[in-house]
């Protein structure tokens, strides 16, 4: 290592500053002037984090740098995390091609384009249905639970083929698992649960098929149900907490800054760029995407030897003002397609197109049928997510 | 300007359909790209380029000339 390192690396991960949009300032300085740096992990040990746009997209095209979580020197921000990863089958997540491609493709025809565009009339059926059941309820409401959790959820569990009136079992578990204060046995447990419910519901697939993703996993007779479980476990927990934060902090963002909602509500065409500027400025999975080192590599003018390992802070890539012009500003209207909010390279995120169709429809349904749309409570009162591996806000009391 | 994409390294994210769906598809049975004009007209040009930008897996190639 050369002596341009700081004595000290930082740790990780560092506090929020003002703004509970922007990414941690101390992530921001090191995009700044030291892109590739070290920092030290809750358990003293150390790695390298990644934090300018063009570093992060290098480091996660090229596959010399590993998903494998089995692999020594994987980054885990948590211990939570490392007992999850390695004690169950490696969901494809955390495995590198060819294994990775061979079960990714099992499941791209479901989510690409043309697919999730004709699930729209259905999505903007339940989107409504949540809506008109908040306005029914009355003022106020916990957006969080009343619309923005409830609509990714049953959206998934329609396409996977899971009961939805078991929702709250299994939202109540993965809200566990991506705790990052939640004990190691609790997350055995959480994860014990889910995986079982799911190879049931895989044995029971087998018997009583029908046309959703578990099904005709089961049906191609290539994987255990074991296996097809762990896919589901993936799918149900990417699937759901994702979008329903995106779209609750989308709601708190927006309402924060009221020209550009003005313009929003005015165009309401701009939907489709507004949503990819979310993306961008809200970056919610910020706890850095984790890969290791198989060779010797240099990025940045660094060398990241074989064995280390690496976070990919996409939250601060997607403020890179070489990449976006004002970053820390949110412009509705800028062209924001090269985000990597989704992540880079071929673990980009497999159920984007299906994010991107959830969120137009939440979006621009919520702001046109609620034109009252506020807050219920100071704004210095919302709790946000900092201590859970997708950021948002724990709950979102509105009134309309 | 001759565009040319790799099956084999495409992992389906849709990106460039997304970005031109005059040039780019996907294949019904696995999602995996599809290309259906590989020489586009000039106006779509910097649109396939960008396709090829933010194509996550690095199965574009953009020939100009
Ligand atoms: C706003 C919503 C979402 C965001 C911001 C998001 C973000 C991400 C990111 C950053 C990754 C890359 C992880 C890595 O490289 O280590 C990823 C992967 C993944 N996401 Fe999403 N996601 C969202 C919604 C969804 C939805 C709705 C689904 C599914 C049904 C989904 C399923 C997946 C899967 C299966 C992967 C693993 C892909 C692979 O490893 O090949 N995500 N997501
Ligand atoms: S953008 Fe790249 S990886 Fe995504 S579908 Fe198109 S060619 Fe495949």
């Amino acid at each position: 290592m050369t002596t341009a390192h700081p004595v000290e690396p930082l740790s990780f991960p560092a506090p929020r500053g003002a703004c509970p949009f922007a990414p941690p300032p101390a992530y921001e300085q090191a995009r700044r002037e030291q892109p590739v740096s070290r920092v030290t992990l809750w358990d003293g040990s150390q790695c390298w984090m990644v934090t300018r746009h063009a570093e992060v997209r290098t480091v996660l095209r090229d596959q010399r740098f590993s998903s494998d979580a089995s692999l020594p020197g994987f980054p885990f921000v948590t211990d939570g995390r490392r007992a999850l990863a390695n004690e169950t089958i490696s969901n494809l997540i955390r495995l590198d091609d060819p294994e990775h491609a061979r079960l990714r493709r099992m499941l791209t025809a479901d989510f690409m384009i043309k697919k999730t565009e004709v699930l729209r009339p259905r999505i903007q059926r339940i989107v409504d249905d949540f809506l008109d059941r908040m306005v029914a309820h009355g003022a106020p409401a916990d957006l969080v639970t009343e619309y923005a959790l409830p609509i990714p959820s049953l959206v998934i569990c329609l396409l996977l083929g899971v009961d939805y009136v078991d929702h709250a079992y299994f939202q109540e578990r993965s809200r566990v698992m991506l705790h990052n204060h939640s004990t190691v046995d609790q997350i055995r447990q959480a994860r014990d649960e889910l995986t079982d419910y799911l190879q049931q519901l895989a044995e029971r697939k087998r018997r009583e098929p029908d046309d959703g993703i578990i099904s005709r996993l089961v049906a191609r007779g290539e994987l255990g149900d074991d296996e097809v479980a762990t896919m589901g476990l993936l799918l149900l927990v990417a699937g759901h907490e994702t979008t329903a934060n995106m779209t609750s902090l989308s709601a708190l963002a927006l309402l924060r800054d009221p020209a550009q909602l003005a313009r929003l509500r005015a165009e309401p065409a701009l939907v489709k760029t507004a949503v990819e500027e979310l993306l961008r400025f809200l970056s919610i999975v910020h706890s850095g995407l984790p890969r290791v080192a198989t060779e010797d590599m240099v990025v940045g003018g660094e060398t990241i030897r074989a064995g280390e390992g690496v976070l990919c802070m996409i939250s601060a890539a997607n403020r890179d003002e070489e990449v976006f012009a004002t970053a820390d500003q949110l412009d509705l209207a800028r062209e924001s397609r090269r985000h990597v909010a989704f992540g880079f390279g071929v673990h980009q995120c497999l159920g984007q197109p299906l994010a991107r169709v959830e969120l137009q429809i939440a979006v621009e349904t919520l702001f046109r049928r609620l034109p009252g749309l506020q807050l219920a409570i100071p704004y210095e009162d919302i709790r946000f997510r900092t201590d859970m591996a997708i950021y948002g806000v724990h709950e979102l009391p509105v009134t309309w | 300007m001759r565009v040319s994409v790799d099956t084999h390294r495409c992992c389906g994210s849709g990106q460039c359909v997304l970005a031109v769906p005059e040039v780019f598809d996907q294949r019904e049975e696995d999602g995996i790209v599809r290309l259906l004009d590989h020489r586009p007209p000039a106006e779509l040009h910097a649109d396939v380029r960008t396709a090829a930008t933010v194509c996550p897996s690095g199965a574009i190639e953009v020939h100009e000339a």
